[in-house]
């Protein structure tokens, strides 16, 4: 006891000297895997939106059901940055097996909110400590046993809020809206909120400096998972035929994408204009999307890594045979099964060129859930447009974590249903052929199945063909198709989102980067500025193959760091292969493969090392 | 005197046999796959089946060359190795309102491709899928496949040591619901069949013994023309009845299994085996696994369901083709993302 309260005297001394932090700091909830905890955290994270503080939450999660370290943390920054923070300044301990460790990770001046049991205070001096004994206030409001572990994450939800001056009122609404028609789970939820809440107010005197303020910065946004956002973009892009297999972290975009269809695109009859497929694996998830492609459905699936390496030879045959289809991958850790809930890049070089033979194809980068929902449906009307398989390469990060963003914006153009011709063509044309330039877009014309017309049959092959889609070993015959593909391919430079740019024009220094690397990238780019007074030029690539402004970029710079997250600079890598070998020498890497989403210190401190700043 | 050419014989749709033909063949002189393709053709033709309304999938292989010689008026997908099923599906769902006709090898089904069979025949999506089982890879120059028979001998004298795959049995309990073996060599029986299969609504599975006259046609093999002659074992007699075809064929009852199709036509089945009756799905494996047993080769109708739903009855889509559906009926409206968006803030 005296221990204690020397350690508290120590701190409170320290706190009144200390500036009060406000709507600037990040909270750890460690727990275990499948106690529920992430509908609390959920709580906590829309509490602080609801408190109009900008904010992020980050699960990380082992590839386990149950039983195992999970922490989520919440950053909230009235600056609006979104990354991961390295450290976290509150900690909320619920796990013993971990407890120790979490404990010693905290900042000298932290806080550490913790079931009474745990005793932490014997680690750390440093630190305030709210013991809270949420196992009796549980045991207290909640007889049915069944229902403790749920009841018991809602009580640290109201202790943390009550600590961090959260206002009760917000906790409220926003349970309200989550429970909408469930009265009695609400009024079970919000009573083990204000059990919590309650016992911190009585017991749990504020000594530490953090805290959430009301402020005006979350109005009209919205709070979302990138995978969600995905399938929503899949939804409005009017997709008809979905195929998969299931996936850690890919998985999400398909239940999205299925609860949407479920709700929209039924008929008043009650009859679905849409088909949901859980294949036999990722070979035959593929295979239907191409099959539906080439039928004249809009098609897509989702996947991982290790999917992705089943679909390769199907997408060469994609490639080849120009069959439109859309394909997220939203990546984890490899090589192999790699470390499945963990976030990475590394699929880049084998997305871009899945399949054996001279295959490339089309990859859209989305760098905010926002992205996310657009270039899923741009992506399929880039497939139909190009006839060809188009990739949407998002991350774990992006995919599974909840971000907040602007509203998404409806589509301000017509569905592009690309070169199809229809009986009626065929009647003025006289007939076709299927892999014919005629247009100088390199890009033939297509029929599909059913038409009814005696000209408008073709044999679509992965074997070599002539551009009437007859077989072909002929040299030139195959040349012929082969070339058309790659100017297509150049075509597509100017079709697919152009890069995103961020300069003053003073610059000699340039940033490359694309994807979830987005957020930790702008923050860095504030801290360069900040701390070394240096402003650095930042170009955001959204899609392979590299729009033009991305070589300019580089020609105009006398250093471009390309900022990724994989071992192999794979983006570097694909630059390299498009840039002039006079640009390529310009080309640096900052890399960050840990499995966890990047943060702005890591590039802040590897961008310094390597400009010797 | 001025000659004029007999007109052509017309099928009930109004077209002649011709328009159901394809490329010149390029399979070896004798291959089972062409007497095939022959079949496919009469059968479509006169079943009057409209070329326009039929996607030829098919997957690597001689057999998947095949549909490049028959209905060049139909659309043909030669995908890859092993996986047309899953093309297939892809297809159909996009469009359920084809007549979807399959053509495999053994090897493309019953090895690279086992797995997508086997959920395609689970699915009893509407389709007809047939395997020209001559027992051996034929395009990569005769290795054994999985069908070959227990006790088959290569050219080279190597002997099979496994016992072959009974797509058939497999078929009928993963629950394809029309399942059936034939011979390229019975032209009477493989027409009946296919046009009887091009009348049921579900999974048509074929397995049809097409004999490979360059690697697996010799004295020793279980799936040549001499050995089929021999010991082909027909289980019923097969006779379809088109709803179009106004023929009254009288059997004296208890002889003949008379299945009703959807499409109002008939499938009469002359019991050859005392008392086999091709609905009952338990019977009808046993009766495949006890031939394999005796080296005898059924052939015939060995089992029909035209009850169970298909996939896109369990999907419950709608009747025009997911893939022809408008834009005002995909792209939900603007309101119902803003709805979404409120929701999210
Ligand atoms: C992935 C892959 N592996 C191997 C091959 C080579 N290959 C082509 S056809 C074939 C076997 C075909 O046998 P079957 O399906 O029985 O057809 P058949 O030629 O006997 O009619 C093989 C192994 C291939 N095309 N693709
Ligand atoms: S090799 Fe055999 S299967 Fe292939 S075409 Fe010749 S006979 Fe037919
Ligand atoms: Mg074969």
């Amino acid at each position: 006891m005296a221990t204690g309260d020397l350690a508290l005297g120590q701190l409170e001394g320290a706190t009144s000297v200390r500036e009060r932090v406000i709507n600037d700091f990040s909270i750890n909830v460690a727990t275990v895997n499948g106690s529920g905890s992430q509908s609390a955290n959920s709580v906590l994270l829309k509490s602080i939106f609801g408190m109009g503080v900008p904010v992020s939450g980050k699960n990380l999660f082992p590839s386990n059901i149950a039983g195992l370290p999970t922490w989520y943390t919440i950053r909230a920054s009235k600056d609006g940055y979104v990354a991961r923070k390295r450290a976290s300044e509150v900690l909320v301990a619920l796990n013993a097996d971990t407890a120790r460790e979490d404990a010693l990770a905290l900042p000298s001046g932290g806080v550490a909110i913790y079931e009474e049991k745990l005793d932490l205070k014997q680690y750390r001096e440093d630190v305030v400590f709210y013991p809270v004994p949420l196992d009796k206030i549980t045991a207290e409001i909640c007889p049915e046993a069944k229902l403790r572990k749920l009841v018991r994450n809602m009580v640290y939800v109201g202790a943390v809020a009550q600590l961090l001056r959260i206002d009760l009122s917000v906790v409220e609404s926003g349970l309200r809206k989550q429970f909408a028609k469930k009265v009695k789970v609400f009024e079970l939820n919000f009573g083990a909120v204000k059990a919590g809440f309650d016992y911190a107010a009585e017991n749990l005197p504020k000594q530490d400096q953090y805290f959430i303020e009301r402020a005006d910065q979350t109005k009209g946004k919205i709070i979302i998972d990138g995978n969600a956002a995905a399938g929503m973009g899949a939804v409005f892009a009017g997709v008809t035929v979905v195929a998969w297999y299931p996936i850690t972290p890919s998985t999400s975009v398909v239940e999205a994408t299925t609860d949407l269809l479920k709700k929209f695109r039924v008929t008043p009859e009650g009859k679905a204009t849409f088909a949901v497929v859980q294949a036999e694996d990722e070979l035959a998830a593929i295979g239907m999307v191409l099959g539906a492609g080439w039928a004249g459905a809009r098609s897509m699936t989702a996947t991982s890594g290790p999917g992705i390496s089943l679909m390769a030879e199907f997408a060469g045959l994609g490639y080849y045979a120009e069959i439109p289809g859309v394909i997220f991958d939203v990546q984890r850790t490899g090589p192999s099964t790699g470390m499945p809930t963990r976030t990475s890049q590394a699929d880049l070089l084998s997305v871009a060129f899945l399949s054996h033979g001279d295959t490339k194809h089309v990859v859209l980068l989305p760098g905010s859930v926002k992205e996310c929902f657009e270039l899923a449906y741009a992506a399929f009307d880039l497939a139909e447009r190009l006839q060809t398989p188009v990739f949407v390469l998002s991350d774990l990060d992006l995919g599974m974590n909840n971000w907040m963003s602007e509203v998404f914006e409806y589509p301000t153009t017509p569905l592009d249903r690309g070169k199809v011709l229809t009986a009626e063509d065929l009647d003025r044309l006289g007939g076709f052929a299927r892999y014919r330039d005629v247009d100088g877009d390199a890009i033939g014309w297509r029929t599909l199945p059913g038409t009814r017309h005696p000209k408008a049959a073709y044999f679509t092959r992965g074997s070599g063909h002539n551009d009437a889609a007859g077989y072909t070993e002929k040299p030139d015959e195959y040349i012929e198709v082969m070339e058309r593909l790659s100017r297509k391919f150049e075509n597509a430079r100017k079709l697919v989102p152009g890069p995103v740019t961020v300069k003053d024009g003073t610059s000699k220094i340039g940033v490359l980067a694309y994807g979830s690397t987005d957020f930790a990238m702008r923050e860095s780019l504030d801290q360069i500025k900040k701390e070394y007074g240096r402003s650095v030029d930042y170009m955001r690539i959204r899609a392979y193959p590299f729009a033009h402004e991305i070589h300019d970029f580089v020609a105009t710079h006398e250093r471009v760091y390309v900022v990724e997250q994989d071992r192999d600079a794979q983006l570097a890598s694909l630059l390299k292969l498009d840039l002039p070998a006079d640009q390529v020498v310009k080309l640096r890497s900052i890399l960050h493969y840990n499995g966890l989403p990047l943060d702005a210190r890591t590039i802040t401190e590897e961008f310094a090392t390597k400009e010797g700043l | 005197m001025a000659t004029t050419a007999p007109a052509p014989k017309l099928n009930h749709i109004g077209l002649p046999v011709l328009e159901y033909r394809g490329g010149k063949t390029t399979l070896c002189a004798g291959c089972g796959h062409n007497a095939i393709s022959e079949r496919i053709i009469d059968a479509m033709y006169q079943m009057g089946v409209e070329p326009e309304r039929v996607m030829k999938m098919s997957g690597i292989g001689c057999s998947s060359k095949s549909p490049a010689y028959f209905m060049a008026r139909a659309h043909a997908f030669n995908s890859v190795h092993g996986r047309m099923p899953s093309v297939s599906t892809g297809a159909i769902l996009a469009n359920h309102t084809m007549t979807t006709l399959g053509i495999s090898g053994d090897g493309d089904s019953a090895s690279i491709g086992m797995g997508q069979f086997v959920h395609m025949m689970r699915r009893n999506l509407p389709m007809i899928y047939i395997i020209e089982d001559n027992g051996v890879y034929g395009l990569t120059k005769g290795q054994f496949s999985a069908t070959a028979d227990l006790g088959s001998k290569l050219k080279t004298g190597v002997v099979n040591d496994l016992a072959g795959i009974d797509t058939c049995a497999l078929a009928i309990q993963l629950g394809a619901t029309f399942v059936g073996r034939s011979f390229s060599g019975d032209k009477k029986q493989l027409l009946q069949m296919l046009k009887a299969a091009i009348a049921h609504k579900g999974t048509v599975m074929l397995d049809v013994i097409s004999p490979c006259v360059t690697f697996n046609d010799h004295e020793g093999s279980t799936k040549s023309y001499k050995f089929m002659q021999d010991n082909d074992e027909p289980i019923n007699e097969v006779d379809f009845v088109a709803s179009f075809d106004d023929i009254e064929v009288d059997y004296g009852s208890g002889e003949v299994y008379e299945v009703e199709m959807h499409d109002g036509s008939n499938l009469r089945l002359r019991k050859l085996q005392e008392g086999y009756d091709p609905t009952d799905k338990a019977n009808a494996v046993r009766t495949l696994m006890e031939s394999q047993q005796n080296d005898e080769i059924l052939t015939g109708v060995f089992y029909i369901d035209t009850q169970k739903p298909t996939f896109i009855d369990l999907l419950n889509l709608v009747d025009e083709p997911l893939g022809q559906l408008p834009e005002s009926v995909t792209r939900p409206a603007k309101a119902t993302l803003d709805g979404l968006m409120a929701s999210l803030q």
